[in-house]
């Protein structure tokens, strides 16, 4: 790529030029300890609760007790095994989904025939609820891993689709002009204008994708998984431990949150061209 | 040569943009179009540039009709239409994605040099004033060496003095491999100080009333006693143009 060293370079000098407010460790710092205050608080709260007797904690067991429930499973190294199955899942699901979800995005995005043609039934197929899938799944895939794949796959699909198909119709028209004038063909309209124009809420998109992976995982190992932190839930609730569903809740919430930061951190670099509203401090 | 005959475009929606529009522009030559708004001017640098196709008549370059963009035809927008995700110099190299890397690379920072923007290569679109985002767009517009240069109102959301400073820069460039240029603008000033030759159009239809070869010498004084007198002369067409009864066809009942 030429120019992407000079651009990196240029920009780096670009930002050292102008007076920075504050250093970037402090202010890293402080947004990471903020986003914490929330949790921590409603943590610390509910086990003060148990502690002080305002409530027994059988139903809704105090964090301590979920930590150690999770530190257990570290130990017995179930823990490993359930959250590795569950994130092979997702990242199969997740890569099959935004494969098809920004080729049929970008090509009902663009053509008009292929947007009459396959828009309505996948906006049809849309409202469909994913649970309603998995007895059809298990009959066409079997109940191992494809039938999972597929359906996690079926989940982040459609907010990608949606979402590209709908930002390549509002692209700036003066934008695609200049790649008339310079004779673009189809697939360089789209690879350099279309797409990197609507990258930002393709991002966006990806997120949502990617969050909408993360509750399908769940449906799918209901459907008789034998590892799988879905199925460690099913576990804990079949067996009568609310810790276990917890320490499992906890867990997919601490991979979603993770897998999305690496999302956004890794994408970020794409975006430093945007020129959009800043949040005021 | 760029050889416009009979040309009309009628829109969709019945507007007639322009009627029995004719004009030829010899190689090298600075042509200005000047007229109100609405008078077509815009529409036939898009039949120019090949982004529409006229209703009747024909364009040809150097004898091949025009149909659709071309190599050889430049183009700059009123508005420099600059790629926000990439960096100036990539930008100025969009038009030449074919060329060898190196042949892009050695030709960008020579147009960017040009356009007085060499230190910006690495920046970033947001980064420019609109001035600069301008000058990217005419360095994007030569680096292919187009025979044509077409340029619509491209200076008309500056400010007075950035649009001078422009406009020399402009006469410039031109003199450097001198592309066939054809600026359309409705100041009259700016018509004075680049043209060889200024076509005066008028609209409902838009049609050429009147053409003047100014006949002043380069480089022209904005301040000069001549300068003002050619710029009395052009506003006397102008306002001609505006006034002169219209005929028949001028107002066609579903254009209102």
């Amino acid at each position: 790529m030429n120019g992407a060293a000079a651009t990196a370079a240029a920009v780096g000098s670009a930002s050292s030029r102008v007076p920075a407010r504050r250093p970037a460790g402090f202010r890293f710092g402080t947004s990471a300890l903020i986003g914490l205050i929330l949790p921590l608080g409603l943590a610390l709260g509910w086990e003060l609760a148990v502690a002080l007797h305002w409530s027994d904690g059988r139903l809704l067991p105090p964090p301590s007790l979920i930590i150690a429930t999770l530190f257990e499973l570290l130990r017995t190294g179930d823990l490993i095994g359930h959250v590795l199955a569950t994130l092979q899942r997702v990242a199969l699901g997740f890569l099959f989904g935004v494969v098809a979800g920004t080729t049929l995005g970008a090509v009902s995005g663009y053509w008009a025939l292929a947007r009459r043609l396959i828009d309505p039934t996948l906006q049809a197929l849309r409202n469909i609820p994913s649970i309603a899938w998995v007895p059809m799944f298990i009959l066409w895939f079997g109940i191992f891993e494809t039938s999972k794949v597929i359906l996690i796959a079926v989940g982040v699909f459609f907010p990608i689709y949606l979402a590209l198909s709908g930002a390549i119709l509002s692209v700036d028209r003066k934008l695609v002009e200049v790649g008339r004038v310079f004779r673009f063909s189809h697939r360089e309209m789209i690879t350099r204008i279309l797409l990197p124009a609507t990258l930002p809420t393709y991002v966006v998109a990806l997120r949502a994708g990617l969050g909408l992976g993360w509750m399908f995982v769940v449906a799918a190992e209901f459907m008789g998984a034998e590892q799988g932190l879905g199925f460690l839930l099913i576990d804990g609730q079949q067996t009568g431990r609310p810790a276990v569903i917890l320490a499992s809740i906890t867990a997919f919430a601490v991979l979603g949150k993770l897998t999305d930061w690496l999302l956004a951190t890794g994408t970020a670099r794409f975006l430093r061209w945007e020129d959009g509203f800043k949040p005021v401090e | 040569m760029l050889d416009i005959r009979d040309v009309s475009k009628r829109y969709p929606n019945d507007v007639l943009a322009l009627a029995g529009f004719g004009l030829t522009v010899a190689p090298g030559e600075f042509l200005v179009i000047v007229g109100g708004s609405g008078c077509g001017k815009s529409t036939l640098l898009r039949l120019i540039a090949g982004l529409d196709r006229p209703t009747t008549g024909t364009i040809a370059l150097d004898g091949t009709p025009v149909i659709e963009p071309r190599p050889e035809i430049g183009m700059v927008f009123q508005e420099p239409r600059l790629m926000p995700w990439l960096s100036i110099d990539r930008n100025t190299a969009f038009g030449i994605r074919h060329l060898p890397l190196a042949e892009q690379r050695v030709r960008v920072s020579e147009a960017l040099a040009r356009v007085g923007l060499a230190s910006h290569a690495g920046h970033w679109p947001r980064e420019l004033s609109g001035g600069q985002a301008q000058r990217v767009a005419l360095a994007r517009a030569l680096v292919a060496r187009p025979k044509v240069l077409l340029l619509d109102e491209p200076f008309s959301a500056l400010d007075a003095l950035t649009r001078n400073d422009l406009e020399e820069h402009l006469l410039e460039l031109w003199a450097f491999d001198r592309p066939t240029m054809v600026l359309v603008t409705h100041d009259i000033e700016e018509a004075l100080f680049l043209a060889d030759r200024i076509v005066v159009m008028r609209p409902s239809p838009g049609r050429i009333v009147a053409e003047l070869v100014p006949t002043l010498p380069r480089p022209r004084d904005r301040a000069g006693p001549d300068f003002h007198a050619w710029k009395y002369r052009v506003l006397v067409e102008l306002d001609q143009a505006v006034r002169r009864p219209t005929g028949e066809e001028a107002f066609p009942a579903a254009a209102i």
